[in-house]
């Protein structure tokens, strides 16, 4: 609470400092002359607000990291804290105990040990959160002054503010790729544990993944061999799925691009793209509850053996039609990307429509259309929800499309939910198969984007 | 030029071209016959394009586009049931203001409408088509080696120039060209006109131009748009040295345009 109003009071003095500064620019403008000064008055007020807010921000910022490490060595200096526990376990309990009751946040103790160091704690608290309220404020004063004392004519107020501005965005734009770097780090560090405990040949070239033998104690050699895995994937997110997703794709797209009239495409095509943002556990469910017992019927009927109520089948069907909007949707922009001219070419030589996308459209926009093709493999093999709701578990090297089959995702789902510990070879596999997956999806992004770079500088 | 005594190649009657509600091109009547060159001038907007591309129904691939009166090819009308517009397109070709060759390579630019219409009965008579078109459009000797490189790799001058052999190859009997030169340099420009000297007489061609020099160094018979309008046609030299109208001579001397 206190938190929350020194920040606000800080806010305010910010905005103090703007009003003032403004007003003081204005003045200085109108005795000197609008063409004698650098920068707008407005600008002034931001540069003053800035000096403001920004270092007691960062101040408060910092010290609230700070603080409960001062606020435990006083707690601890205290003559109370001498009977404490001597092993850490106990005694960390007792104080955060002490500490959780002195915030409020729990009513009751029930080690009463811990009351005696209550009231220390928030003397202890209250005290360091006065100093670090006091200190941001003279911190924000300070430079308000400093900032304020600046205001002249020729101060460039401006480019300094848009230096904030650029540093802000930069940060912004940072942070998505730090924490891209973090996660890469976390799972390379995991995989790393992973790969001390179980070969990474066996891992990566094993036809046998049974983790939960490794799990019951039977060892961790011939449990982790996850080719089964990459088969299901591949076989489910880049043959069947593409299957489905590749022609219907590019057809609807030659249509909406070539043959639909402006009206019949203004509603489809906004109808397509509408498909790509449905929940993609909506499709499992589909994929789950309509096609995999469909198929698993007309396997049976047909004499089909291994035919299994969850298939790859199901789930790659499904996930085909996933992707349909976003294959066509690449394709649609590569072949709306070919110059008019080409077309025009093509039909003054006394070529028809499908002639002429077939030899010139399709040919020129191709690189466009394999490009979006990678993104959606990279997509497929990703996905998640429709595989773990209809592909099954079961690790099966398999061609048979109407056999269970499992992938990458839903095994690092079954790896990675429920109670865990953290330090098995089980758990830690999910970790490895993440590794490889984001280093496939990695690769291909970057192969589909430098072919679509390169595609459209040919006409450029 | 006595136009007259011979069947014209081609003749318009009445042509009314529409753009949705606007009209683009009003009451046009001209003759195109196959031993001159014919030029249509005009300043920029004048409907000049429009008017070519009537000739080949290109204007078919824009939906809003509509065509009234008659334009026959050979005493056939292009507009009546019985024109198939895709046999329309192989008799009057047509290159384009932007050199467009596909991303192809050389000789499957040339050889795209001979495959098209079924012209060669083999891979040698296909190759000798080539060979002839590209000879034709005087190219061959600048690409004979590199057949197999793309088209776009050509320089604009050389691209413009296959694009009249892809234009050839398919043995038209008019070819209608969009402003062939405004992206070329001199020098290229210099070969293109050269190119269509030559071939006149082997097919009727028809040529927009806003460069009235080249109009004169190419043509025989020179029309004047002007505002969707065609103002006055007439042999070349008369057009030039004596215009009837005064907005063609407004023109023609520079007072705008």
């Amino acid at each position: 609470m206190t938190g929350l109003m020194i920040v606000l009071i800080i806010l305010a003095l910010g905005a103090i400092g703007w009003i003032v500064a403004r007003a003081r620019a204005t003045r200085l403008q109108i005795e000197v002359g609008r063409l004698a000064t650098n920068s707008r008055p407005t600008q002034h007020g931001w540069y003053v607000a800035l000096w403001t807010t920004l270092p007691a921000l960062a101040f408060l910022a910092v010290w609230a990291n700070v603080m409960p490490g001062l606020v435990h060595g006083t707690v601890m200096a205290t003559p109370a804290a001498r009977s404490l526990p001597a092993d850490d376990f106990s005694r960390n309990a007792v104080l955060a105990e002490a500490q959780a009751i002195a915030s409020g946040a729990q009513a009751g103790a029930f080690n009463p040990q811990s009351l005696t160091l209550v009231d220390s704690f928030r003397a202890a608290t209250s005290r360091y959160s006065a100093i670090g309220a006091i200190l941001a404020a003279i911190l924000a004063f300070a430079g308000g002054a400093y900032a304020f004392s600046r205001v002249r004519p020729a101060f460039t107020a401006r480019s300094r503010v848009e230096r904030v501005v650029m540093w802000t965005l930069l940060g912004a734009s940072l942070i998505a790729i730090i924490t891209t770097a973090g996660i890469v780090a976390s799972l390379l560090l995991e995989s790393l544990r992973f790969f001390s405990m179980v070969n990474p040949l066996d891992f990566l070239f094993g036809l046998k993944w049974s983790p939960q033998s490794a799990a019951l104690g039977y060892g961790n050699e011939n449990a982790f061999g996850a080719v089964p895995l990459f088969w299901g994937t591949v076989f489910i997110g880049a043959i069947i799925a593409m299957i489905v997703a590749i022609p219907l794709g590019l057809m609807s797209a030659i249509y909406l691009t070539q043959y639909a009239r402006p009206e019949t495409r203004k509603w489809m095509k906004p109808i397509l793209e509408v498909l790509a943002g449905v929940p993609t556990v909506v499709y499992g469910y589909f994929a789950a509850l309509t096609v995999a017992p469909a198929l698993r019927s007309f396997a049976s009927t047909v004499g089909i053996p291994g035919a299994s109520s969850e298939s790859a089948l199901a789930a790659g069907l499904v996930m085909g039609v996933m992707i349909i909007p976003f294959v066509s949707s690449m394709a649609d922009d590569s072949i709306a990307a070919v110059p008019q001219a080409m077309r025009d070419g093509s039909l003054a030589m006394g070529a028809t429509t499908s002639e002429t996308i077939r030899k010139v459209l399709i040919p020129a926009a191709l690189p466009g259309v394999v490009g979006g093709v990678l993104l959606a493999v990279s997509r497929a093999i990703g996905e998640t929800m429709i595989v773990v709701m209809a592909a099954g578990l079961a690790a099966n090297l398999t061609l048979n499309p109407f056999a269970s089959v499992t992938t990458v995702t839903t095994q690092m789902v079954q790896l990675l939910t429920g109670d865990q510990e953290f330090d098995s070879a089980k758990t830690l596999a999910a970790f490895a198969l993440g590794l490889v997956l984001f280093v496939v999806t990695l690769l291909l992004n970057i192969v589909a984007l430098r072919v679509v770079k390169k595609y459209r500088e040919a006409y450029e | 030029m006595a136009e007259s005594d011979t069947i014209p190649k081609m003749s318009a009657r009445g042509v009314n071209v529409f753009y949705g509600e606007k009209q683009a091109i009003q009451d046009v009547s001209i003759d195109v016959d196959l031993d001159n060159v014919t030029a249509f001038i005009g300043p920029s907007g004048c409907g000049k394009s429009t008017f070519l591309r009537t000739l080949n129904r290109m204007n078919d691939t824009v939906a809003s586009a509509r065509v009234e009166g008659k334009i026959t090819l050979d005493g056939e009308d292009i507009y009546g049931a019985n024109m198939d517009v895709v046999q329309l397109r192989a008799r009057v070709g047509m290159v384009f203001q932007k050199p467009n060759p596909f991303p192809k390579t050389i000789y499957e630019n040339v050889a795209y409408g001979p495959r098209i219409h079924g012209l060669a009965s083999g891979k040698a008579d296909l190759d000798q088509i080539v060979e002839k078109s590209l000879r034709r459009a005087g190219l061959w000797d600048e690409v004979k080696d590199r057949l197999n490189d793309s088209g776009t790799a050509l320089s604009g001058g050389q691209q413009q120039r296959l694009c009249i052999a892809r234009a050839i190859a398919v043995d038209p009997e008019v070819i209608l060209m969009d402003e062939p030169c405004s992206a070329l340099d001199p020098i290229a420009t210099a070969k293109i006109e050269e190119l269509i000297l030559e071939l006149r007489g082997n097919y009727a061609i028809v040529i927009v131009t806003h460069n009235m020099q080249q109009a004169a160094r190419v043509s025989q018979r020179t029309a004047f748009f002007h505002l969707g309008r065609m103002v006055e046609q007439g042999p070349t030299t008369e057009i030039f040295t004596n215009p009837r109208e005064e907005r063609t001579k407004d023109y023609i001397t520079g007072r705008y345009g």
